[in-house]
């Protein structure tokens, strides 16, 4: 099957995933909003760890910057969300090529603690310079009509296609990104950066586009999530928003756009469910299933299937 | 000057306390190269089954704390050998994942037992209080905790240097291939090690409840307190455990004293400092 | 200093304590076919990367065609025209052997920076592909992942990926360490088959491989030369083949 057709038929098939969420779970929009955002921001994080095996536990540092740039931008020059959105994503590939500049130096145990020591100072940051972030309190905005038509509506329609609709834009970008040369490159770097520089690649500048590239797509989802909820706090900075993008990616699998889509489905569905029946206790579901995943299917779930069929034939 | 001397004591006896708590994780993580998120819970457990020894069995406090101590290094080997030695071959994300899945069991076990309360530790009586110094007083509970933290590193300096596993583990840290072939039982080494790392979190945890409150969340709370010490000193280092955990506590103390607005982001920019110019650690070793 | 090709001048090497290269002095001149031997720990594999820039010398002097390179990092070297096989396979191991030669082709002519057009769409490098599939029987495990290739055919690969860059100076670290005597006349038949002005320098145990492709061998004992001279002039001299030739009798 040609690399197009497979584009086109995930294009469909995502297409019609939200299609039944839209329908089906009605009721539960914002939730679903959520995912979708969450979505494009594991996807953004495949990118950068899956493909060019970049360990990173800061991915927040670029969701944060591109959610407080969205909201600052609406505020102070133009309340148009596509702008906004634009914004997001210069502001996150900004500052993951400043941040990019000590971390592409580091590996391993390193880089992981440099990323959430990065993604830790911004936060202070924003909590210092509440002048500008709003500090604790937050800061909320009213993003503008999307193409100056479609208001952004309390039911949350609009705020889901729209989603859908960047989800979708993200995932043909991606596409594309990492099967061009410069994709190549970067699963050559996640093989092996020592044969990378044999061959003559400049790793560590390759690595800062990457990594440049990944923090923009990062950002969009960070405006996203700041336009779709009105509202940017300083959780977007949070410890735990990055390591949950790095254990929804790792469930689903990585170095595969499909990893990052499937592994975020079923980590927040089964966190939806799971603290909602038991608003205490959810964690050991949550526990359970990582633990199961990791020791079962360490490569994700997206391995499951070629795993069934090996167990099968045996 | 008074502020000095408050922070020099502080800050030492928080060091201390990170110290404890995290040499442990550096040389576990030196020794089996696995990147492990979950020590922390070694360290809540040991402040919740002191908590727990104390309200429901009626043990006073140098009673309880050696019980939980012990619960807690019996818990840890069947954790080692069931949880933990399947990852060691693992990528560094599968370990990333498995950590910290660890990590949420911990915490839910603590939350479905104990609740998630604050579980407060009530020191005895001679521990509690001042110490009059003449020029000034200092609250007891940190010349304990500093004198801890003290013994521990004596402890550790004798073990490692002064004694047969001492020898085994250092070789087993430093030539990890090697080991094996010279016929140690790196299994059984990782196995001791584990658990005095966890013994010595769950002293760490006890030791410093007054400055991190033992409740359920704090092996996520503090997760990366203790990783950064481990990364500043350099994994599998001792030594640099002690300077990275003394100088960070030293810092942070003194960050929230003199510019207490500004939070951890002296702490981070400290990492991120002397991770930029030394990538492996104060004391650690390249491992290319 | 002038002049083509590779000079090395008085280089010098220390691992804290351990000298691994002493005063180390040769030239390679295109088209030159020489071959670097010595025991196991003699500092061969650290020589080749002083060369190729992986580490830096504590002195001495690399220039080629009359520049210093020393400046230069790895990539650099290799735009420049040094490239070497490394004595442990490094491949991409999950990648198809298709795509561990895709990578050079395309950062070879300056094309791994492309973000559109799909990287297995230029016909040229895919035609290259199927060219050094073909010289190193490779075809049939085309697309397969090299680290389901046996240990030979992955020194196959590495050959290949080297080869791929065009170099004018070639490095080849033990290339046949490994490849089981089936199909070392691959790799002889490709260094054979190397252009005529292209430079080699061939680090081996296989005596039968090192007499038959260089025309000068170097000795290397402790980090320094013993000696430089012909394989009839180097098999007969007594401290080599007390040196080396004897320890590698088997
Ligand atoms: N990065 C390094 N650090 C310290 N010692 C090294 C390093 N690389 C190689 N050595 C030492 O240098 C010596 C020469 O090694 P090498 O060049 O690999 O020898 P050869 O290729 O001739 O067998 C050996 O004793 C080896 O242990
Ligand atoms: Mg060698």
């Amino acid at each position: 099957m040609s690399h197009t057709l497979k584009t086109a038929l995930g294009v469909i098939a995502l297409i019609a995933l939200a299609a039944v969420g839209y329908f089906g779970l009605a009721d539960n929009l914002a939730f679903m909003t959520q995912v979708v955002i969450m979505m494009i921001f594991v996807l953004s994080l495949d990118y950068v760890l899956g493909y060019a095996g970049i360990s990173t536990l800061g991915h927040a540092a670029m969701f944060g910057t591109g959610a407080y740039a969205a909201a600052i931008f609406a505020t102070s020059v133009s309340s148009d969300p596509i702008l906004g959105i634009l914004a997001g994503a210069v502001a996150g590939g900004a500052i993951a090529l400043l941040s990019g500049f000590v971390l592409m130096r580091a590996h391993g145990l390193t880089l992981l603690m440099l990323s959430i020591a990065v993604t830790e100072v911004l936060h202070e940051l924003a909590n210092k310079y509440s002048g500008i972030t709003g500090g604790a309190d937050g800061l909320s905005f009213t993003p503008g009509p999307i193409l100056g038509r479609f208001e952004f509506d309390f039911a949350g329609h609009i705020a889901y296609i729209y989603s859908v609709c960047l989800l979708l834009l993200v995932f043909i970008k991606l596409r594309v990104l990492t099967a061009s040369p410069f994709g190549l490159a970067a699963r050559g770097i996640r093989e092996s950066q020592a044969r990378m520089r044999a061959i003559g690649t400049p790793v560590y500048w390759r690595m800062l586009l990457i990594y440049t590239f990944g923090g923009a797509f990062a950002g969009v989802a960070g405006a996203l999530s700041a336009q779709t909820t009105a509202l940017v706090s300083l959780s977007v900075y949070d410890f735990q928003l990055s390591a949950g993008a790095v254990l929804m990616l790792i469930l689903g699998g990585t170095g595969q756009l499909w990893g990052a889509i499937l592994g975020t489905m079923v980590y927040m569905t089964v966190h939806q469910i799971a603290s909602s029946v038991d608003p205490f206790n959810w964690l050991f579901i949550i526990g359970a299933m990582v633990l199961i995943v990791v020791y079962l299917v360490p490569n994700g779930l997206m391995a499951l299937p070629a795993l069934l069929l090996r167990w099968r034939r045996k | 000057m008074s502020t000095l001397f408050s922070i020099v004591i502080d800050g030492v006896a928080y060091g201390m306390v990170l110290f404890t708590i995290s040499v442990g994780l550096s040389v576990t993580m030196g020794l089996m190269r696995i990147v492990n998120l979950a020590h922390g819970g070694f360290a809540l457990l040991g402040g919740a089954f002191t908590h727990w020894a104390m309200t429901g069995l009626g043990l006073p406090f140098l009673a309880a704390a050696p019980l939980a101590i012990a619960m807690v290094m019996l818990l840890s080997l069947p954790m080692e050998r069931l949880l933990y030695r399947p990852i060691y071959k693992m990528g560094e994300l599968q370990q990333v994942l498995a950590t910290i899945g660890i990590t949420f069991l911990i915490i839910a076990s603590v939350n479905w037992w104990l609740g998630s309360t604050l579980q407060s530790i009530q020191l005895p009586a001679f521990m509690s209080g001042a110490v009059n110094l003449g020029l000034r007083t200092l609250p007891t509970q940190r010349v304990y905790v500093i004198i801890a933290g003290l013994l521990v590193i004596c402890g550790l300096y004798i073990l490692i240097e002064r004694t047969r596993f001492g020898i085994k583990l250092r070789a087993a840290v430093d030539f990890p291939g090697t080991a094996a072939c010279l016929g140690i039982d790196t299994s059984k080494i990782f196995l001791i090690t584990f658990a005095l790392g966890a013994g010595l979190a769950a002293l760490g945890g006890i030791l410093g409840a007054e400055i991190l409150p033992i409740e359920a969340y704090y092996p996520l709370r503090y997760m990366v307190l203790f990783l950064t010490v481990v990364a500043v000193g350099g994994m599998g280092s001792i030594t640099g455990s002690f300077l990275a955990a003394l100088g960070l506590g030293i810092l942070d103390t003194a960050t929230r004293y003199l510019l207490p607005d500004f939070g951890t982001v002296f702490f981070y920019f400290a990492m991120i400092l002397v991770l930029g110019i030394r990538p492996n650690g104060l004391l650690g070793k390249s491992l290319s | 200093m002038t002049g083509v090709g590779l000079k090395v001048r008085n280089l010098n090497k220390a691992f804290g304590g351990l000298v691994v290269a002493r005063n180390i002095t040769l030239d390679l001149a295109p088209g030159d076919r020489k071959a670097l031997i010595g025991p196991n720990g003699a500092g061969k594999s650290t020589f080749t990367n002083l060369i190729t820039g992986i580490i830096a010398p504590t002195s001495g002097e690399i220039t080629l065609d009359g520049r210093d390179i020393r400046p230069m990092s790895e990539s650099q070297r290799v735009k420049a025209g040094v490239a070497k096989t490394f004595q442990i396979t490094t491949l991409f191991k999950a990648l198809t052997v298709r795509e561990n030669l895709r990578l050079p082709l395309l950062e070879r002519r300056g094309w791994l920076g492309r973000l559109i057009r799909r990287a297995d769409s230029y016909p040229e490098v895919e035609m290259e592909i199927d060219g050094l599939l073909k010289q190193f029987k490779l075809t049939h495990h085309a697309h397969t992942p090299v680290d389901r290739l046996a240990y030979g055919q992955q020194r196959l690969v590495e050959m290949a990926m080297t080869l791929a860059l065009k170099p004018r100076i070639l490095i080849l670290d033990e290339p046949a360490a490994g490849v089981p005597s089936s199909e070392s006349p691959l790799i002889m038949e490709a260094i054979a088959a190397l252009p005529a002005d292209l430079s080699v320098l061939i680090i081996e145990h296989d005596m039968n491989l090192v007499f038959k492709v260089a025309a000068k061998i170097i000795v290397l004992v402790a980090g320094a030369i013993l000696m430089e001279g012909t394989p009839a002039e180097i098999s007969a001299d007594a401290r080599v083949r007390d040196l080396y030739l004897g320890a590698h009798h088997d």
